[in-house]
């Protein structure tokens, strides 16, 4: 058994492995590269009048202060005394700012989701509501809604609503789209002859709802609040640019690209990747929960 | 029988509430006129929305025909931009919340050359290469690592890893590495659009089924043969729909790369700029643009899925 699973862990882990080891590789020669230029141009003019050797060359570029592009153990030791240095709550400490994007992505995401499941419910039951509004929804899955985001922010600010409010709006429409198809899908999973039964059993709708047509629904909804919460994440983000915000992932690269701070960008890059995939992660494991106390294998 | 009834109580239901319809649009005054909406009006609109509901409700029971659905959908559709018009007039809504669908058309045509100007920007230069590039790198990769398992069961749990990854974030650093215009807009489109090809040319490349696979090696069929006759072909669903998937996420991506920098051109400079601006009906101007690329883009996609897998079963059976 053991060995079984430690053969698995190698035929999983090893080519991942050794995928991002080929990345890191060709970070560092990008890095040696891209900035080769400019560490010849403003430092080693200077330090080595008189001609550099290859060693010189390798390590001035991967210890540039302003490089095209920084090498991964700069970005890393950045990210590190960000976290340790300064304390939580200074605007130096990005996680600071993963917690202001993190905080409105989740009140957007759960604010979302209910509105979704809700409106898949009413459509699921009106006729009406299932012809006329749906193909739109449907539709509005190929248009750009997040081009909308700086209305949005408009609108509001300019009825009084400010800090987390608007970005929470933006997260919640865009997870509320892939939510509310996933839900009319799952809704409408249940078999003929269940709907049939629920029925000889003289249940009422709102029984069928709770007992057979949610149960159904959520191997649909937990995909969907996947793609959700990554669509959230993106939504709070550029939320936060054209408002002049001073906190969260999206402020802190637009600050980053003013100045020309890469190693700065490149951290909050790094950050808000971590932040997509644990947030992804969270909804995942309540997946894995919930399917197994339903009694999923 | 009982449809003909239905049809037949449908059209006095439609004919009564465009003619209330067209009447209040009438007999509501200009926006800014007077103070307060008059009661009457106000009561007006309450007794259209009632009929309103109506019509779609009625036209929503209809059975039998296709279109029916889409009519149904088209007339909802209609009832939402009316109330929208006729709201923000009577209630005399400020232009910089909620500008009149009249006002945007105009805004449409008056301001038609600097959306057309957008439209190449961000369309046709951005949008179009990064996801040509994008899609057809991540084809390229995903056939050429067809046969290499190793790095397949290496890269594809990495790539499905970024579609949790907000990728777009990436756009300031393009935008250093390849400055304003469009080329910093078209590298963040090929960086979104790439992975999804990748999985789904991957996915695709195994859905041919065993049974096929024999038959091509009892034909004494090479691989390059099998490729190009059987697994290809068979890929075409997967391929078609990243590539409308990335329809989406290309047009997503160049324009929120436009909010991070962008020469003084562009449908995201645009929306970004006349926001602040406050210029409200130009930057819906620009989203309607924006929409309608969408829903076309999606449109051909299909229209082309038609034409090049006509033959495979979920194409045949709509």
């Amino acid at each position: 058994m053991a060995m079984a699973e430690r053969a698995a862990l190698r035929e999983r882990a090893l080519p991942v492995l050794v995928v991002l080891a080929c990345v890191l590789l060709l970070w560092y020669g990008g890095a040696v590269g891209l900035n080769r230029a400019g560490a010849v141009e403003r430092v080693l003019a200077n330090s080595h009048p008189n001609g550099y050797s290859t060693a010189d060359l390798v390590s001035t570029t991967l210890n540039m202060e302003r490089p095209v592009l920084p090498a991964p153990h700069q970005v890393v030791a950045d990210l590190y005394s960000s976290l340790v240095d300064w304390p939580l709550d200074s605007p130096r400490n990005l996680l600071y700012h993963v917690a202001v994007t993190a905080q409105s992505t989740l009140v957007g995401f759960v604010l979302g989701t209910l509105l979704g499941i809700a409106l898949a419910a009413a459509i699921v039951h009106s006729r009406t509501l299932d012809r006329a509004l749906l193909p739109w929804i449907v539709a509005s899955q190929t248009v750009p809604v997040l081009a909308i985001a700086p209305i949005v922010l408009v609108i509001l600010g300019s009825l009084g609503f400010s800090g987390v409010a608007p970005k929470a709006t933006i997260a919640m429409y865009l997870c509320f789209f892939p939510v509310t198809v996933a839900m009319v899908q799952g809704l409408r999973a249940p078999q003929r002859i269940e709907t049939e039964l629920m029925h000889t059993y003289a249940a009422s709708r709102l029984q069928a709802f709770w007992l057979l047509r949610l149960p159904s629904a959520l191997p649909f909804l937990f995909p969907s609040l996947r793609v959700a919460i990554a669509a959230g994440v993106v939504g709070a983000m550029v939320a936060e640019l054209p408002t002049g915000a001073q906190a969260g992932l999206g402020a802190r690269l637009l600050t980053g690209s003013y100045y020309g701070n890469t190693v700065g960008i490149w951290s909050a890059l790094v950050m808000s990747a971590l932040l997509g995939l644990g947030l992804t992660a969270a909804v995942a494991g309540i997946e894995r929960l919930v399917l197994r106390s339903r009694g999923a294998r | 029988m009982k449809r003909g009834g239905v049809v037949g109580r449908l059209w006095p239901t439609l004919i009564v509430a465009g003619l209330a319809a067209v009447a209040l649009a009438w007999a509501v005054p200009a926006a800014g006129t007077v103070d307060a909406p008059p009661r009457g009006l106000v009561a007006g609109l309450l007794a259209v929305l009632l009929l309103a509901g109506a019509s779609v409700r009625q036209v929503a029971a209809l059975d039998g025909r296709r279109w029916y659905g889409t009519a149904t959908a088209a007339l909802f559709g209609a009832w939402i931009v009316y109330f929208w018009q006729v709201g923000v007039t009577l209630f005399d809504v400020p232009r910089v919340l909620l500008p009149a669908p009249s006002f945007i058309g105009q805004m449409l045509l008056d301001r038609g050359d600097t959306l057309a100007g957008d439209f190449v920007q961000t369309v046709l230069k951005a949008v179009l290469v990064g996801w040509a590039l994008g899609s057809g790198l991540g084809f390229v990769v995903g056939v050429a690592i067809d046969r290499a398992p190793f790095l397949q069961r290496g890269l594809l749990p990495l790539a499905s890893l970024t579609s949790t990854v907000p990728l777009v974030a990436v756009a300031p650093i393009m935008v250093m590495w390849f400055g304003f215009d469009w080329p910093s807009k078209a590298a963040v489109v090929v960086l979104m659009t790439f992975f999804p090809m990748l999985v789904a040319t991957l996915a695709g490349l195994q859905s041919a089924g065993k049974l096929e696979r024999e038959l091509m090696h009892s034909y004494a069929a090479g691989y390059a043969r099998t490729l190009l006759d059987l697994r290809l072909p068979m890929a075409m669903p997967f391929l078609f729909s990243a590539l409308k998937v990335n329809a989406t996420l290309a047009l997503i991506g160049a324009i929120v790369a436009e909010f991070f920098g962008s020469p003084t051109v562009g449908l995201g400079f645009r929306i970004s700029t006349e926001a602040a601006r406050m210029n409200m009906a130009l930057v819906w101007g620009a989203i309607v643009v924006a929409a309608v690329t969408g829903s076309l883009a999606y449109a051909l996609l299909v229209q082309l899925e038609r034409k090049v897998a006509f033959w495979h079963p979920s194409i045949r059976s709509r």
